[in-house]
Order: C-alpha cells, then sequence, then structure tokens
C-alpha cells in the first residue's frame, strides 16, 4: 500500500505525542501520593500506550515497518511530538498543569480530525479517542480547579508550573515548519490553526476558575514537530528504548 | 466458500466459550466484541471491536479466540481489529450484564447515569452485594482501564463499577 509523506507525518505525530505523553505518565506509576492517584494516571498512561500501538499499527500495514521499529528504534531527531509532553514530571502540579494542557488541546485536535480528515482510519480512532480523552480532561481540570483555587501552597506551585509550561503551548495549535509545507502544497489538511482561538478561549475561562494569574504567552518555544526536542528527550528515549537496543527483536 | 448458518452458529458457540482474561465471568460475546465472522478464501475471519486502547487484554483475547477454534477444528483462523463502529457498553449483553453483577461488578448503567455518578457524586450505582443504591465513587480510574472505583455505605464493602463507554 502506498502512502504519502504527508499521510505518514499526520499519522506519526499523533503517535508520538500518545506514546511520549504515556512514557512521562508511567514514570509515575508507584510514586504518586495517593493510591486513587497512582491509578487515574496509569490508566491514562495506559489509554495513551494503546492510542499510539493503534497509529504504528496503521503505519506498519502502510509501509511495512515494524510497529516496534517505529516506537523503540528511532532516534530523537526522527520523533515529531510536541515538546510539552516531552517536560518533566517535576511535582504533581506539574503533572496536572501538563495534562490539563494537552487533553484540552487533543480534545479539540480529535474533533476536528473526526470532523475534517479525509482519512477513514484517523476518522474512526479519532472517534473512539474521543470518549477516554473525556475522562482525562475531567481528571486533569478537576484536578486543576483543586490544586490553583486550593491552599496557598498548591497554588503557588500551580501558578509556576502554569508559568513554566506556557511557552509550550502555541505549538500545539499552530502549523510546524514541516506541516506547513504539506499545508501549502495541498497533501495535508490543516486540523491544527483552525481550533486555536477556541483552545486559547477555554484556557482563558478555566484558569479564571482556578484563580491562576495567566495571559496568551508572548514567546514560544517550538521545535518538537520538527524533530527538534529538548534536552528531555534523550533521557526519555534511553529509558523506553534500552530493552530493544540491548537486546534486539527480544520476544517473551 | 461462505459461511451457512449452522457454521456460523456453531463458531458462535465456540467463542461463547472464550472469557475475558481480565473478568473470567464473561465472554467475548457478552461483551458484545464479536463484530463479524467471515470466510476468506479457506480461513474464518473474525473482525472484533478493541474495548479499551490501553486493555492489554485484547491481545490475549485475540490468542484465547484462536486457540478456541482451532481446537474446534478450524485450522486458519484470522481475528482483525476494527475501529468503526466503536465499541460501546451498550453492546454488552443482557446476560453479559448480570454475569457481571454476579460476579461482583457492578454493571454499566445507560449513560447519563454513568456520568452522574462519576462526575456529579450522584448516588445511582447499586452496590452488587447488599443492592443498596446508597453507595459513592472512591476513583474515577479503577484496577484495569474499565473500571472505576465504588464503595457501598451501607454495606461498607467496595467494588469495582464497569464504566460506560
Amino acid at each position: 500500500m502506498g502512502i504519502s509523506d504527508a499521510q505518514h507525518y499526520q499519522i506519526l505525530s499523533l503517535a508520538d505525542n500518545s506514546l511520549i505523553l504515556g512514557q512521562r505518565l508511567s514514570e509515575m506509576c508507584g510514586h504518586c501520593a495517593k493510591v486513587e492517584i497512582d491509578l487515574a494516571v496509569s490508566n491514562i498512561a495506559l489509554d495513551l500506550l494503546g492510542q499510539s500501538r493503534f497509529l504504528y499499527q496503521y503505519l506498519e500495514e502502510l509501509t511495512g515497518r515494524s510497529e516496534d521499529s517505529y516506537a523503540m528504534l528511532r532516534s530523537e531527531s526522527e520523533y515529531v511530538n510536541i515538546l510539552l509532553v516531552e517536560q518533566q514530571n517535576e511535582n504533581f502540579a506539574q503533572l496536572i498543569v501538563r495534562q490539563y494542557l494537552f487533553d484540552h488541546y487533543y480534545a479539540l485536535h480529535l474533533q476536528e480530525i473526526a470532523n475534517n480528515s479525509n482519512d477513514e482510519r484517523l476518522i474512526a480512532f479519532a472517534k473512539k479517542t474521543i470518549k477516554e480523552n473525556t475522562y482525562h480532561k475531567r481528571f486533569s481540570k478537576s484536578w486543576l480547579l483543586r490544586l490553583g483555587d486550593g491552599t496557598e501552597e498548591s497554588h503557588n506551585k500551580t501558578q509556576e508550573a502554569l508559568q513554566f509550561l506556557t511557552p509550550y503551548i502555541d505549538e500545539m495549535v499552530s502549523l510546524g515548519a514541516q506541516e506547513s509545507s504539506y499545508v501549502q502544497s495541498g497533501e495535508m489538511k490543516d486540523l491544527v490553526s483552525p481550533i486555536s482561538d477556541i483552545y486559547y478561549e477555554t484556557l482563558v475561562s478555566d484558569f479564571k476558575e482556578a484563580t491562576l494569574e495567566w495571559q496568551k504567552p508572548q514567546y514560544h518555544v517550538k521545535g518538537g514537530k520538527d524533530g527538534r526536542h529538548s534536552e528531555h528527550m534523550g533521557y526519555i528515549l534511553a529509558d523506553l528504548q534500552f530493552m530493544q537496543r540491548a537486546y534486539p527483536d527480544a520476544n517473551w | 466458500m461462505r459461511i451457512g448458518s449452522a457454521d456460523h452458529d456453531e463458531i458462535y458457540r465456540v467463542l461463547e466459550q472464550v472469557l475475558d482474561p481480565e473478568v473470567p465471568v464473561v465472554s467475548v460475546v457478552d461483551l458484545g466484541i464479536i463484530h463479524q465472522i467471515q470466510t476468506e478464501g479457506e480461513s474464518i475471519v473474525v473482525t472484533i471491536l478493541p474495548t479499551y486502547s490501553g486493555c492489554p487484554a485484547l491481545d490475549e483475547i485475540e490468542i484465547g479466540i484462536k486457540s478456541a477454534l482451532e481446537d474446534s477444528g478450524y485450522r486458519h483462523t484470522k481475528v482483525k481489529r476494527v475501529l468503526d463502529p466503536a465499541w460501546t457498553t451498550d453492546m454488552i449483553t443482557e446476560s453479559g450484564k448480570e454475569k457481571l453483577k454476579a460476579y461482583g461488578i457492578a454493571p454499566p448503567t445507560n449513560k447519563a447515569l454513568n456520568e452522574a455518578a462519576l462526575f456529579s457524586g450522584e448516588k445511582v450505582i447499586e452496590c452488587p452485594r447488599c443492592h443498596s443504591k446508597s453507595t459513592s465513587l472512591v476513583s474515577a480510574f479503577g484496577s484495569t482501564a474499565c473500571k472505576a472505583l465504588f464503595q457501598c455505605d451501607e454495606c461498607k464493602e467496595p467494588f469495582d463499577y464497569f464504566k460506560c463507554h
């Protein structure tokens, strides 16, 4: 089966976002302060991993490159995930703010795919994933409100986390260089910029409700969509890829 | 070759023996994940609808389906996954729901009740042990991807609730 570079990129970017965020969240398995949080975070990680598997399997069908090879054997610059999902689990507030920002972006992006994509399989994927994303959104938003509008300490930590992550927001809702060229040549539909306004509106109203101070970012940090990653990415991959690199094609 | 209705029924009977490894009282038929049974040349192709994306039971279910069919003499079998139509908990059969309840897992209610129970704290999920309707959500995420954790206010027992999807 043939596949265009644009189609390959689109599937891969969705898969990489889910894989890397899932990996980040799974680092917390067994380390969360309460068992209920631990279950929630691990469950969300599992959902994300499952979503990325579906997409890598789809790519495998189209290109013949194996699912494991996509997930485990690419080098850093070949991953096209957004920078936000690489950011560290500095503390619970940062984990929640990162999750909140991603879940709410993802909900809009999935809806856009479901409504406007040309790819039947991606539409099916989006429709199914929206249901899981709804649970994730409820979790991250309810904690954003509790922490932001909570004690002085939880408020301050959440405010700090928001400050720290704000420069990574715009990458989600604007086209990267590769995406731009695919869109310009007509090979890809722009399913990202149309959600920008409503995304920012959602953030403004939710942060207000959570008593957090926030302004639309003045400067942005970008590059993940074009394979230029933060310093954390290498460590994530070292962890993620170790087994496949040390024991290639290892099997149960 | 097409499957005659006799074959079709027999394959269903075989699949009724394939249990969910995480909830080993309900079969893949009870769960409503069998979408289609077809033939492709010599092989039987069973199309299934994955439940929750990250569900680790899915691989085992596939293996279970294949080996059950092979044991019944169907030498060439394939299991395909499709996401459209998306599986929902509405596809769980009535007998599947009864079996879940008997096993101690509250079966999924309808979507509106589910949202009320999971997100607004309304007491609508019945305790599968003492049947009290006075129960509380402990965690929206439970021991597996498909379950939430509740506790009964009457008998105090914690129990799993199969989330609507």
